[in-house]
């Protein structure tokens, strides 16, 4: 019953996997982006299927709020304040055969990775162990992957926090300076004005 | 703005958001015992409100999210987390110790700890895409 379920579910994998070639040629070629960015959206949610098929929901849960849903709407708004068309552009050689090249080191770097779910690949072996045994006994939590993200690795978390915390700065300096420009009643308008048009 | 006039993009939308904000909060809530945690229901409560704003309009969506809570809130959940750490220092701990949270049992202690680091991470990841949609979205085509 379980090999039965393993062979179906490598069929939906390799349905996605083609699936996600398709949309990924479909957006290279497309000229009209607005579909183009769609499909990108629909890109994030076949990527969002694949990662759920293994097993890793918190990722699922991640690529489809901000992959399928926000990006696209953020794009739409780009799209919004640009052109919905791209210019017509020669066809270069150059950079189709640089894409080729590191494509195909990547695939030839995949060939010394471990196979997927392999136990006894180096990742399995290091301190997993010990988070596993320890989130149980130390915690009293069934989510392993919460005890290593809050508590394991908090300095991390912090970090990657602080990161967001900094593009979220980073959005409003650059893109709210030129508004407040347009409100005579602001004095510090000169002030922002310089740093958002210097980067 | 025309979308406000569009019956069905309205009446799903008002059939949703709720759903999509309370699974945003199952999901910051849960996270210690289900999948997900503050990054996931950061962007799930900002993408309900997002959904809010493509329908009713940015106007009506900043006058329930004024853009004063969500430049606070950016800030908010890292300090939350920061505090939690420093918090734990203060309690003879070492920084983001949560054990030293409660000197009774220091599973509650991890327990609170992580339940209030998941808020300021939801916190500041949830204003953080609000904050960026209110920056696009508001900017005039040049």
């Amino acid at each position: 019953m379980k090999m039965r379920r393993q062979v179906k579910s490598m069929w939906i994998e390799i349905l996605i996997f083609a699936l996600l070639i398709a949309t990924a040629v479909t957006i290279a070629t497309l000229r009209d982006l607005f579909a183009a960015a769609m499909l990108s959206g629909i890109f994030s949610l076949l990527c969002a299927c694949l990662f759920t098929l293994m097993d890793a929901v918190d990722v699922a849960f991640t690529e489809a709020a901000v992959g399928a849903g926000i990006s696209t709407v953020l794009m739409l708004g780009a799209l919004a304040l640009t052109g919905s068309r791209e210019d017509q552009q020669p066809m270069r050689v150059g950079p189709f055969v640089v894409v080729l090249l590191t494509g195909a080191m990547l695939l030839y770097g995949t060939l010394d990775m471990p196979s997927y779910g392999d136990p006894a690949a180096p990742i399995h072996k290091h301190v997993a162990p010990e988070y596993i045994a320890g989130t149980a006994a130390e915690f009293g939590l069934p989510n392993i992957v919460t005890a290593i993200l809050g508590s394991y690795r908090g300095f991390d978390t912090l970090g990657e926090t602080a990161v967001i915390f900094t593009a979220g700065v980073g959005v409003m300096a650059l893109l709210l300076g030129r508004r407040r420009r347009r409100d005579p009643l602001d004095s510090e308008a000169p002030c922002d004005d310089t740093q958002g048009g210097s980067v | 703005m025309r979308m406000r006039e569009k019956v069905l993009p309205r009446v799903a939308a008002k059939a949703f958001i709720p759903l999509i904000l309370l699974f945003g909060l199952y999901v910051q809530f849960h996270g210690d015992f289900g999948p997900g945690g503050g990054f996931q229901a950061g962007v799930i409560f900002a993408a309900g409100f997002v959904l809010f704003g493509l329908i009713f309009g940015l106007e009506t969506l900043q006058q329930v999210v004024p853009w004063s809570i969500v430049e606070r809130a950016v800030a908010l959940g890292l300090l939350l987390y920061g505090g939690v750490g420093v918090t734990c220092l203060l309690r003879g701990g070492n920084f983001l110790e949560y054990n030293a949270l409660d000197h009774h049992s220091s599973m509650h202690g991890q327990h609170l700890g992580l339940l209030l680091i998941e808020l300021g991470v939801g916190l500041t990841v949830a204003a953080t895409m609000l904050a960026i949609f209110y920056a696009l979205a508001g900017r005039e085509r040049a």
